[in-house]
């Protein structure tokens, strides 16, 4: 026993000389860069300049989708307001509060929240602080400091749907949504009508990443669900998922056997997978965030919701050099049909409406 | 009829895959007598090191070797720090979870200016492998199950967690033979991590494990801690699983069943399986015993 403790020594030396030289290797790699995210944070504190505080879901604001509208809506304001933007990613439902909180007691002058699941923090931390300003994202929020920000999914969705019904040629398209919510099902059911409108033989699969908020980050289980989508005979997938919807589009990438195609959400996501992609479903939050923080710079920030559709551009898809082959055959449906919605002769279904007039059991 | 099986089929290999790596790793390990609740990190490091170095070099191979390394490493720390440092296997392996989700997302910062993930990789840095590394898997378990029983290495991990003190007697260390299995153990992990991040996934994505390596650990405890029905339990994990995704949005009996209660069926099974098992039976003797 005595030769294995003296080797124990030697053991325990080793171990904490590796850990040692791990720690001062991580340090070393990462102080050139470090000092670089510092410049910008040495401007934060100097200025008197207005600062936002932005309080995003767990996508994170590079998940090329939904977040990454909302950081590009303040990365505009700060180029062209010169304020400065502090933003947090919330790893779970439970730190919403705490983050939207802090940023209020901050003394932030207006704190964005990303997404409908801070709804309920907001709901609760906004009347605490009613010399901040509030802007919330798919949620509505009645407070007299509060301006929510409402995008109807539900016409993109179904343009994006007919787009898909149109260019299917197994006259069978997917949908990969994030979390299962309500706002999820909004997009499901417009687009599904969508594609029945374009051909009523039409078979639309669905499938959801899961049921909490892991669902937007777990590109994984995106792909290996379009994958499945692709087994059964889909061509055209479009994706309402968050980071996860980049494993959506590998999938696609990856399938070298079939034609097949995805549509993306929120941010323009052609680019991905040029050529692979027909089209993204855009939801202008960039623009939505940018006007919300002029407003409160210039001092006529306004309360209540705010509506953006079709009509105004809020919601769009997206044509640029990466899908303009693709799309250019069904342009003139689409262009018409938009004229029908924004006229009002196509009722587009609204999953939000169904919800409401459905009887309460 | 028959492409959608083919489709099932084919889907039940891919999420099998991670998992097999993962909880023949764990295996390993457990077999020494470390309890390795840590193996969820080691995906995560691998995955993390695998996709950033592939990154950075645009090469596959490269980030498949920094991801078994990373995992083989993050091994070393595990089992040095139980060995050497006498710490309990549960709150050092808890403990190394823990880490590994704050420093992950600090590296990537520092690194890439995200919040944990990778920028996404082109197809040149990815691993285009389809079911290959099912395959491999499958033919891994074959070579363990045969050099635990009858190689010299199998036989002295095998005794490190029954009887160290059997070990002593021949003149062998079981510490060291302890630290080998979790570095090896490590190290195939690593390749699991290696499969998330760079065959399955075109980059890293913060908590891209999403539990595999707590249901690799089921995986091992349903195979009573031998290859081949820890093989079984992977596939039958990943068969419920596949299951689910195709019963989605499906009406069985005309009554549409909600995504949410479809999406239980994985943990059911899981749950039904471990009920049925005796568990802890027959787990290794000297398992979480310091030396």
């Amino acid at each position: 026993m005595r030769m294995t403790k003296s080797l124990s020594r030697t053991g325990v030396r080793s171990f904490w000389g590796v850990v040692f030289l791990i720690v001062g290797l991580s340090i070393g790699c990462t102080k050139k860069s470090s000092t670089d995210a510092q410049g910008g944070q040495d401007q934060d504190e100097s200025g008197s300049k207005l600062q936002i505080g932005l309080v995003l879901d767990k996508g994170g604001k590079d998940d090329k989708s939904f977040n990454t509208a909302a950081w590009e809506g303040t990365q505009r304001a700060v180029r062209e307001l010169g304020v400065k933007v502090k933003d947090v990613e919330a790893p779970d439902d439970a730190a919403f509060e705490p983050a939207i909180r802090t940023f209020a007691e901050r003394g932030l002058p207006l704190v964005i929240s990303v997404g409908f699941a801070q709804a309920d923090a907001l709901k609760k931390v906004a009347p605490q602080f009613p010399n901040t300003k509030f802007a919330i994202i798919d949620a509505q929020v009645d407070a007299p400091n509060v301006a929510s920000l409402m995008f109807a999914e539900h016409e993109g969705s179904y343009l994006v749907g007919y787009l898909a019904g149109l260019a299917s040629s197994t006259k069978t398209v997917g949908f990969v949504g994030g979390m299962e919510t309500a706002l999820i099902r909004r997009f499901l059911v417009a687009y599904e009508a969508g594609a029945r409108a374009a051909n009523p033989q039409v078979k639309v699969l669905h499938n959801f990443v899961g049921i909490n908020m892991t669902a937007w980050a777990n590109p994984t289980r995106g792909k290996e669900l379009a994958l499945t989508q692709i087994g059964q005979g889909a061509d055209i997938i479009f994706q309402a998922a968050g980071a996860s919807g980049l494993g959506v589009f590998d999938a696609i990438a990856d399938t070298k056997n079939k034609k097949v195609y995805g549509i993306g959400v929120d941010s323009n996501q052609n680019w991905i997978k040029p050529g692979k992609i027909m089209t993204s479903m855009l939801k202008r939050v960039d623009v939505a965030v940018f006007d919300v923080i002029r407003e409160v710079a210039s001092q006529k920030f306004v309360p209540g919701v705010r509506s953006f559709g079709l009509k105004d551009k809020g919601v769009d898809y997206a044509v640029d050099e990466h899908n303009r082959k693709l799309i250019e055959p069904h342009q003139a449906k689409l262009e018409k049909l938009r004229e029908d919605i924004v006229a009002g002769k196509i009722q587009v279904p609204d999953y939000y409406l169904q919800m409401k007039e459905q009887p309460k059991k | 009829m028959m492409d959608w099986f083919i489709a099932y089929v084919e889907s039940v290999m891919r999420l099998a895959a991670p998992l097999m790596f993962a909880a023949m790793g764990g295996l390993i390990s457990e077999r020494a007598g470390l309890a390795n609740i840590a193996l969820e990190g080691k995906l995560l490091v691998s995955a993390f090191f695998a996709a950033a170095v592939a990154a950075w070099t645009g090469s596959a191979e490269l980030g498949l070797f920094a991801g078994i390394l990373s995992g083989a490493l993050s091994g070393w720390i595990f089992g040095a720090s139980t060995v050497w440092l006498k710490a309990d296997h549960i709150v050092m392996g808890t403990a190394f979870n823990l880490l590994v989700v704050g420093v992950i997302p600090t590296l990537g910062k520092a690194w890439f200016g995200s919040s944990g993930s990778t920028p996404a990789l082109g197809s040149e840095a990815r691993i285009q492998a389809g079911i290959g590394f099912f395959v491999a898997g499958v033919f891994l378990v074959f070579v363990l199950s045969e050099a635990l029983r009858r190689t010299r290495w199998g036989l002295r991990v095998h005794s490190a967690g029954e009887s160290p003190d059997a070990l002593l007697v021949q003149g062998v260390n079981p510490r060291r033979v302890r630290i080998g299995a979790a570095c090896v153990a490590g190290a195939l992990a690593g390749a699991g991590g290696v499969v998330l991040s760079l065959v399955q996934g075109s980059g890293y994505v913060r908590d891209m494990a999403g539990g595999r390596g707590y249901l690799a650990l089921a995986a091992i405890i349903f195979g009573a801690w031998k290859p081949f029905p820890t093989l079984i339990a992977c596939l039958i994990f990943a068969a419920a699983d596949s299951a689910q995704m195709l019963l989605q949005g499906k009406s069985i009996f005309d009554v549409s069943v909600p995504a949410s209660l479809i999406q239980t069926l994985p943990f059911l099974a899981t749950l039904a399986i471990l009920a049925l098992r005796r568990a802890r039976v027959s787990a290794p003797r000297a398992i979480n015993q310091a030396l």
